[in-house]
This record gives structure tokens, sequence and C-alpha cells, in this order.
């Protein structure tokens, strides 16, 4: 059964801008209902309590004084633990970081500061977002919110959970290769990610530098329009941010979908178990009804999307993960020079799969191995952006599966990393394309767990992207309500 | 067309040692069946001819950005030492990294 849905942002900002409730009363609720469930869940690697006490009561104090606190006035977030929180704990589910405390707060964190949120705490991951299931924390596994013998997804596994047990109605993760829809699909809940360089990466902590965004995680389309406006746009801290006017995604979601043209990606439907696949197809046919157009459309050089992205992620991760050497945060392992210091601490420090991608990235960069596998994994790359380019031509946004099955059970592709890499199937190309994607619960599978369709759209194509989330969302709500 | 390189024990030690990673025998064996595997799967992309097609490595056009050079606070100091495992007199402490030990 898929759990009540938590209260709204929306309502709770908007009950606590009008006075009627108090940013520490909502606040207090979240805290107890992350005690109750944190035992069975373990989404949270650290419950900032009187962080989000104290700026509970500030809001309060701003509302008193006749401020308005924001559109997120006293709504209460979860992070993802590989977004730097200034003076709470920052670990990336590594034993490398274990205990480390950032002297500052990336971008998304100020900002949701400036909009009235309430940081709660830190969302449990697969060390350093790697993984698709939460297994790979080095604290353990997160278990699913409707099942605690399966997994949430991953890597954004907490954050996931944390939303989907209704816990807190909004949280943030990172999208590298799908790390924010996978979880939101297998969790039943909605998780975007945006078009590479709308959000700030400055303060998220670097696993695939070309690929990675910071993605929201909402209960409801709506929320998850809420959040994206509050933590897009230009940030001078991050080279790579787009300079750029934020989609305006809240207006664009009562639009409708009348002629839209929709493209129903061949690849992301037949590559996905029976179950998955029949509900992917009812949601083409519902938006069809609605209006658009809809067309089948095959796209096979999707189909290079996970070896592309198995050599090109790693290689930048064993480039990004070079800054673990004992010297300025976290884990040393003593050892008499300073070589032996980096090799004991980076032995100690990192978990089985981060170790298994940086020597992987290590391999694809090495000499005698660049050309044949890093170099043409780019050029493999350029296939898939290409190939994305010819579909928009003649769709508007595309659409398919956005996992290929529903949540698996916890142990179960641990020991054959090949199985656990094949979750990211679906939701790998629009990272390599640099594109937004998003993926809203559509019904259940076979096994009564939470089925996701994944919108797919070109760069800067959010809006239309949300128009088609919201229509899919209403349609799931009048068939299964 | 020559056939993509395949993955073996002492390429894994290799790369292991590279990335300053000490892996014991029975990790060494572990690691090198996982990663060939891995390695196996990507003949897909390997094999690909792509004579003439450029490589992406941004998917979306990126730039240098300067900002204006105005002074402006870094971190804080001491903040930023108070997270290393080790520090001296305001700054970063390592072990010895070359010569004699003293």
């Amino acid at each position: 059964m898929i759990p009540a849905a938590a209260e709204s942002a929306l309502d709770v900002a908007g009950a606590v801008r009008r006075g009627e409730r108090t940013a520490r009363s909502v606040t207090e609720t979240a805290l107890e209902m992350i005690a109750a469930r944190e035992p069975e869940l373990h989404a949270f690697l650290h419950v900032a309590a009187d962080e989000a006490r104290a700026a509970a009561d500030s809001i309060d104090d701003a509302l008193r004084a006749g401020r308005d606190p924001g559109p997120l006035a006293g709504v209460p977030v979860a992070l993802k633990d590989n977004l730097c929180t200034r003076g709470i704990p920052t670990t990336c589910a590594s034993k490398i970081l274990e205990g480390w405390r950032p002297p500052y707060d990336a971008t998304v964190v100020v900002r949701l500061r400036d909009a009235g949120a309430v940081v709660v705490g830190k969302t449990n991951l697969d060390e350093f977002a790697m993984g698709s299931s939460t297994e790979n924390s080095c604290q353990g596994p997160t278990c699913h919110p409707m099942d605690p013998t399966r997994v949430p997804g991953g890597s954004s596994g907490g954050s996931a959970a944390a939303v989907g047990a209704g816990l807190v109605p909004l949280a943030l993760g990172s999208d590298t290769g799908g790390s924010v829809r996978q979880p939101a699909a297998l969790c039943g809940t909605v998780g975007m990610k945006p078009t590479y360089g709308l959000v700030s990466r400055y303060g998220l902590v670097a696993f695939a530098s070309s690929l990675d965004q910071i993605g929201p995680l909402a209960g409801s389309v709506a929320d998850a329009a809420l959040l994206l406006e509050v933590i897009a746009g230009h940030d001078p801290l991050d080279s790579t941010s787009l300079d750029h006017p934020v989609p305006q995604v809240s207006r664009s979601i009562d639009a409708g979908v009348d002629r839209m043209r929709v493209g129903l990606v061949d690849e992301l439907v037949d590559d996905t178990a029976p179950d998955v696949a029949r509900r992917i197809r009812e949601a083409a046919e519902e938006l069809a009804q609605a209006g658009a157009l809809v067309e089948e459309v095959a796209v096979p050089e999707m189909r290079l999307g996970l070896s592309a992205y198995y050599l090109i992620a790693p290689a930048e991760a064993s480039s990004n993960l070079a800054r673990y050497d004992g010297v300025r945060y976290g884990l040393r392992v003593e050892a008499p020079d300073v070589a032996a210091m980096n090799t004991a601490t980076r032995t100690a420090g990192f978990g089985p799969e981060v170790k298994r991608r940086i020597m992987l990235g290590t391999y694809a960069l090495s000499a005698g191995y660049y050309d044949a596998y890093y170099g043409k994994a780019q050029r493999a790359r350029t296939l898939i952006v290409r190939a994305f380019d010819r579909a928009y031509e003649r769709f508007d946004v595309l659409l398919g599966a956005t996992a290929p099955s529903t949540a698996f059970a916890i142990g179960e592709r641990t020991a054959d990393p090949l199985a656990m890499y094949m979750s990211d199937v679906c939701t790998i190309p629009s990272n390599l394309a640099g594109h937004p994607a998003m993926s809203v619960p559509f019904g259940t599978g076979d096994d009564g767990l939470p089925v996701g369709v994944q919108i797919l759209a070109p760069a800067l194509g959010e809006e239309r992207m949300f128009q088609v989330a919201a229509a899919l969302e209403r349609a799931a709500g009048a068939r299964w309500r | 067309m020559t056939e993509p390189p395949s993955l073996g024990r002492d390429d894994v030690a290799h790369v292991a040692q590279l990335a300053r990673l000490a892996l014991g025998e029975d990790e060494l064996e572990t690691f090198t069946n996982q990663l060939a595997r891995v390695i196996e799967h990507a003949r897909d992309v390997a094999a690909l001819d792509v004579e003439g097609v450029p490589p992406t490595t941004h998917a979306l056009p990126v730039r240098n950005v300067l900002r204006e050079d105005d002074p402006r606070p870094g971190l804080d100091h001491e903040e930023v030492l108070a997270g290393a495992p080790s520090t001296e007199d305001g700054r970063f402490k390592v072990p010895r990294i070359v010569g004699e030990a003293p």
C-alpha cells in the first residue's frame, strides 16, 4: 500500500505564512515523525534537531515582526549528505569524511534558508553517491518505506525514503546517472534532475563533474516545482552555472498537454520488466486522452549510455576523489611518509564500490586504454546527444520508465556490480546529454510497489516537462484515487 | 579494427597503485573479476566506429568564467583547519615528504 502523502510543502508554507501554525510546531512534528520511523528506515545519517529548532524560531520571530520568511516558510527539508552544511556533519556516507563539519554552506542550502525552509537533517546515500540502492553507505542501508526488506533505490535513497515515508515534504538529492529519479521512482515520490548548470553545485561534493546536478524530491509535482524555483538560478561561485532565467515551472503545471508532441521511447519501455512496461504504456495512453500527440520512437543510441557512463563517470570520479589524501579533512591513517599515509588513509577510508569506480576510472584514463575506452565513451556521448537532438525535432518531450524494475530486495544485487549498474539504464542518457528529466509515480507493479514514469526534455525544457508531469499526476490520481 | 583490450589482474594491481589503494590478494581477485565484467560490457562502446565523431566533454557549452578582481573574505582559517586531521602553527601538517628522517 502507498503511504498517505505527507502534508504538502505548499500547504505548510501557506499555514505558517498566514500565522495559522508556527514553524516551531511544524518542525517538532517532523522531528517526532523522524524519531518514530528512523529505527526501521535509517533514512538519516544526522538529524540536526537543535539547528532546526533555532531556524524555526527565527522564522516565527520574523513573522511576528511582520516580515515574510519566504515561499518555503517553516517547511522541513532533508538534505542528501553530500551537500555541505556549515557546522553540521557532512560525510557522503564515507568513513573518509567521518565527523567532518564543512566551513561553508552549499549555495542550495543558503537559498533554502533564505526561502524560509528548515533543514532537519542529512540523509543517507551510497558512499559519494556511487550506487543505486543506498547499500554502499558506510553506515548501512536505508530501507524502503513500504517494505523494509527492499532497497529505496539510490544513491539519494535516504532523501527518497524520507519523502516517501512522509517524514518531510521536500528533500534534495544529487543526480549523476539517475540518483534522484531512480530512488524517487522506487519510493513513489516525484524526483527531478534539472538541466546541467541550472542549479548551482557550489558545496555539492563532486562525483563526476560533467554529469552532477542537484535536484528536488517531493510528494507532488507542484511541490517539486516550488523547490526547483527556490534552488535554481545563476551562481557566480559555480563556473558551470547557467546565466539564464529560471524556468517558471509552477506556472506551467496547470497548462495541460493539448497538442504536446510526446515520443514514447522504445528502449525505455522494452528494456524494463513487463509490469513496469505496462504502466508506462498506460501513462502514454493517458496523455493521448488528455490531448497529447503520442507516437513511439526508437532511440537505439540510448543503449550505449550504460557503457559510456560507466567509463566517463568513474574517470571523472578518479580525479575528483584524489583530494581525499588524509591532509585537509576527515580521516588520516598515520604512516612514516606521505605516500604511505595517503595509501593507508584511502585504503581504510573508501568502501568497495568507491574503490571499484576509482580503479575503473584510472584504468579508462591510463596509457594504452585511454583511446580504446575513455575516448570512445566521449564519442559515444556525442552520438547520444545527436540522437536526442534528432528526437527533439519531432517531439516536445520523451517518455519512458525511470527504472527497469520496482524496488528490489536488499542484498539482491550487491555481489554483482554490473547488475546494480543496470538499475540506471533508463536515467543515464539524460545526464550524458545534460538534459532535464523527472520521475512521477504512476501506479504500482505486480508486487504492489511504486512505478515511476520518466519525462525527458531538451536543455531548459523544464516548463513543458512539468506540464506533462502534472498531467500524469492528475491521471494517476484519477485512476488510483 | 583491433580488438579492445581486456582487463586482467596485473591491470588492477597497477591502477590500484596509481590510485593509492592497497589491495589484499582476495580483494585483487574479486575486483579483477568484477571490473573485467564491466569492461567486457563496455565493448559495445569500445567497438564503435566513431571515425570523425568529435568527443563530448561537457554536453552543454561551458567556457572559462572570471570574476571581478575585488578582494572579499575567504573561508574562516580556524574553521577550515578544524576539519584537518593534523595541523601546526595554522597550517596543515603532513608526514615527511622527501629526504631522510631527522
